[in-house]
């Protein structure tokens, strides 16, 4: 047994152990997230059932979204009658929709009042623009109020007039974001070309009325043109209002569901395994590349990942110059005493301070200060609005910028110390002065070294959730920080971020048992994007390597 | 005399110098001098590495430095092209004059001064790039962008470090693909593409193997020509071989500096001889 713990083999035993025990949690991990993210875009079976109480029979229409055992006497407790020999009772959580006529999303039922599951072939799912799906029978289908098709031949309809009514409604909504938006910005650039003339008093009254006259006809112009626009819109969403589709509830009402306010509809029951795999991409594609709806409880990420991408970027771009120049002068200029000891020391440090606090800071000086300050100087006109002096994605990148300076600054020092003083010596020998050695031998061979701190530092920006909390993020923004007006990229707008969504779809939404799946699906995006980005600057790290390799590595 | 001149001289017969009449008449008083040495003094902090060294380096000749580690002939060498002043403790006293110009007045261009006083180190260094680049280096550090004029001076530089023939065919290859024999001869090049006056080699053959040295102390047998080469060695062999004079040092001294077939079969001091005998320490 000694001879045994002098081998060394229960270190390697032990040794061996913490990593698999790593491994298996991070496994473990991705595959909770992964399984309970993507499971969500799965269509199952709508399942129909009668639920008997005190001798009421209701009748169940919906999805079962979660199942568990309870002990029977804590249904006992909640005032069910159950026998005195059972134990333990299965109950459901089904999914029942049709929020906007009962109230109510989700129920448990108990599996003793359940009648045998059955699985009608004529029950639908809808997917809704507002209040959620809907779950009932399909009856016929209305075209402007008249019944043109019943039974089997609504379902084989249905398809081409809910293709038809989503392109109308999608053109719509191209118009109203794109069109009617760059409308609305053009008179808002004439509203402040306006104040921008009132507050010049460089000019004589007849010039600022004559330009303010020509500024006003520009207006005029673009609210006919605006008008002209609108009513476009409306007349194409009457077009898109044209059809609808009848639909009888499990409890027996009719209701009428325009098919403008339908985004898909699922006949999950008659639906083959190849159907379902072809629904699922569909619904995968529209999470991605969609917007969000209903309070981020439905609907795409879409602006989440990226305004995530674009923040990591502008950090990147910030951070990677400051962090590698600031190494370059305390490793290769700064005189190696008390103070640069200090310094360093500093600097590491600040990779320990809690995210929150460079929050409060970013808030304090960049939004509230640097940003204040640009107001007053540069857009006057819009005061007391203010454009840079509010959160935005600026300063949330600058924030992330300033928490992930340490780890650029340390790997980037170790790179520069890593370098093999003879290399240096051989460039100072044929005549290179101390800053052409720099640039032209150190600055590319410790180039991996400063990928490595970009790697690190991207990582930590892209999931950290706290200090954007304060200084740019936003539940909902209005619009993607680019887009066709100009300057393109709006430094001053808030963006979404995939964190954030993840903790307000989770944690601040009314209707959180709807929102759970996507809270996983969007960590797992959220894991996926980091994993992307690192990747790419790791294939990048490797060739810089491969280019640069010396004996060294 | 006569005779007893040519005996010593012939055990020097690879010195690089065809006839023997040629060899016998080597005395510093008969050279022209290239760099002058008076009074140097050198410390780190309080330790004194040199101390009062004056000595004078031939022209186009090739002048050894021997004897036992830490004595301060590397420390020396890497005083005449300043390569001292990147230790922040070192402080120097004394001059150092390549003709007639005192490369210690503070008026002095480094950067310049280590393009006429080039260098090769102990271990290869090449830069991580291609052979060609490498060798361009010194080249674009003055500007020059010409193609053709680099491409010249690469293919002579080359031919001239004997290396010519063994890469022609990748220079564009990374200089750290090549042996370390072929590293040493392609650092060799690098130095002398841009034409500096003088080369100081710091022990070149320690890391390389037999045939790598050999090829290495011909090309410095061959760069004499042109060039005024000083080499630090620890190998007395390799010293009495590719030298012209050789100067013994030992703790910071200079002990004795000579013509090399004077110095290794006739020392003057018993410590000299006691070191190149093999009875030192």
């Amino acid at each position: 047994m000694k001879k045994w713990f002098k081998s060394g083999d229960p270190w390697i035993w032990m040794i061996g152990g913490a990593v698999s025990i790593s491994i298996i949690m991070v496994v473990g991990l991705l595959l909770l997230i992964a399984v309970r993210g993507l499971g969500h875009f799965w269509q199952p079976p709508i399942i129909e059932t009668t639920f008997h109480d005190d001798g009421q029979e209701v009748v169940v229409l919906g999805t079962i979204r979660n199942a568990e055992t309870v002990t029977a006497q804590a249904v006992r407790d909640a005032g069910f009658e159950v026998p005195e020999e059972q134990e333990i009772v299965q109950r459901y959580l089904f999914h029942l929709g049709n929020r906007d006529l009962t109230g109510r999303d989700f129920q448990w039922f108990i599996g003793d009042f359940l009648e045998e599951f059955r699985y009608p072939e004529d029950a639908i799912m809808l997917e809704r623009r507002e209040w959620g799906n809907f779950f009932g029978y399909l009856v016929a289908l209305k075209r402007d109020g008249e019944v043109i098709a019943e039974g089997e031949e609504a379902f084989v309809r249905l398809p081409e007039l809910l293709a038809r009514s989503n392109e109308l409604v999608g053109n719509a909504v191209s118009i109203e974001r794109y069109d009617i938006g760059r409308i609305n910005f053009a008179i808002e650039q004439e509203r402040l070309e306006q104040r921008r003339i009132e507050l010049n008093d460089r000019l004589s009254d007849e010039e600022r009325a004559e330009r303010i006259a020509r500024s006003q006809a520009e207006v005029n112009r673009l609210n006919a043109e605006y008008e002209k626009l609108h009513a476009e819109l409306v007349e194409l969403r009457a077009s898109g209002r044209r059809d609808a589709l009848v639909a009888r509830t499990s409890d027996g009402q009719e209701v009428t569901i325009n098919l403008g306010d339908v985004v898909r509809a699922t006949r999950a029951n008659t639906m083959t395994i190849p159907e379902k795999m072809r629904e699922y991409g569909s619904r995968f594609w529209a999470f991605m590349t969609g917007y969000p709806r209903e309070a981020n409880t439905e609907g795409g990420i879409f602006p989440a990942i990226f305004g995530t991408v674009m923040m990591v970027f502008i950090m990147s771009i910030v951070v990677t110059p400051f962090g590698v120049l600031a190494a370059i002068y305390l490793r290769e200029y700064a005189k190696q005493g008390p103070v640069t000891r200090i310094v360093r020391i500093s600097v590491n440090n600040l990779a320990g301070v809690p995210s929150i606090v460079f929050g409060v800071f970013g808030l304090g000086f960049f939004v509230y200060f640097l940003g204040g300050n640009i107001d007053q100087l540069f857009y006057p006109e819009r005061l007391p609005a203010p454009t840079f002096g509010s959160p935005g994605l600026i300063w949330a990148s600058l924030t992330l910028a300033l928490l992930t300076l340490p780890v650029v600054i340390v790997s980037t020092e170790e790179g520069l110390t890593r370098i093999p003083k003879a290399m240096r010596e051989g460039s100072l020998a044929l005549g290179a002065t101390k800053a052409e050695t720099l640039w032209k031998v150190i600055v590319p061979v410790s180039t991996p070294a400063m990928m490595t701190g970009l790697i690190l530092a991207v990582a930590r920006a892209a999931g950290e959730v706290a200090p954007l909390m304060l200084v740019g993020v936003v539940k909902l923004a209005p619009n993607l920080p680019v887009d066709g007006q100009f300057p393109y990229i709006h430094l001053e707008r808030r963006i979404m971020h995939l964190g954030f969504h993840i903790y307000d779809v989770g944690f601040q939404s009314p209707n959180a048992e709807a929102a759970r799946p996507l809270v996983y699906a969007t960590a797992l995006i959220l894991v996926l994007l980091i994993l992307v980005l690192n990747l790419t600057a790791i294939a990048v790290r490797n060739r810089l390597r491969e280019k640069y390799k010396s004996e060294s590595d | 005399m006569m005779i007893e001149e040519n005996q010593q001289g012939a055990p020097l017969a690879s010195a690089g110098l065809a006839n023997k009449d040629n060899r016998k008449r080597l005395s510093l008083r008969n050279e022209e001098i290239s760099m002058q040495v008076r009074d140097l003094n050198l410390h780190y902090g309080s330790d004194q590495a040199l101390k009062n060294i004056s000595m004078d380096i031939p022209n186009k000749r090739v002048t050894a430095f021997i004897g036992p580690s830490g004595c301060g002939k590397s420390t020396l060498l890497r005083c005449f092209n300043r390569m001292n002043d990147l230790i922040d403790i070192c402080r120097i006293e004394g001059e150092i004059t390549i003709e007639g110009n005192n490369i210690y007045h503070p008026s002095v261009d480094v950067p310049e001064l280590r393009r006429k006083v080039g260098m090769v180190f102990q271990k290869p260094n090449p830069f991580p790039k291609s052979i060609y680049e490498n060798i361009a280096y010194g080249l674009r550090l003055q500007g020059v962008k010409n193609r053709r004029k680099l491409d010249e001076v690469v293919e002579n530089s080359l031919r001239r470090a004997a290396l010519w023939d063994e890469v022609k065919d990748r220079l564009n290859d990374n200089a750290f693909g090549l042996s370390g024999g072929q590293q040493q001869r392609l650092v060799i090049a690098r130095a002398i593409a841009i034409e500096p006056e003088v080369i100081l080699l710091d022990e070149p053959c320690s890391a390389l193997d037999p045939i790598s040295t050999a090829k290495v102390e011909e090309l410095i047998i061959d760069l004499k020509e042109s060039y005024t080469i000083v080499i630090v060695t620890h190998n007395m062999q390799q010293a009495a071989r590719v030298s012209d004079f050789t100067a013994y040092m030992y703790l910071g001294e200079l002990i004795e500096y000579d013509d090399t077939a004077k110095l290794f079969t006739n020392p003057a001091k018993k410590a000299t001889e006691d070191y190149i005998t093999g009875r030192y320490g």
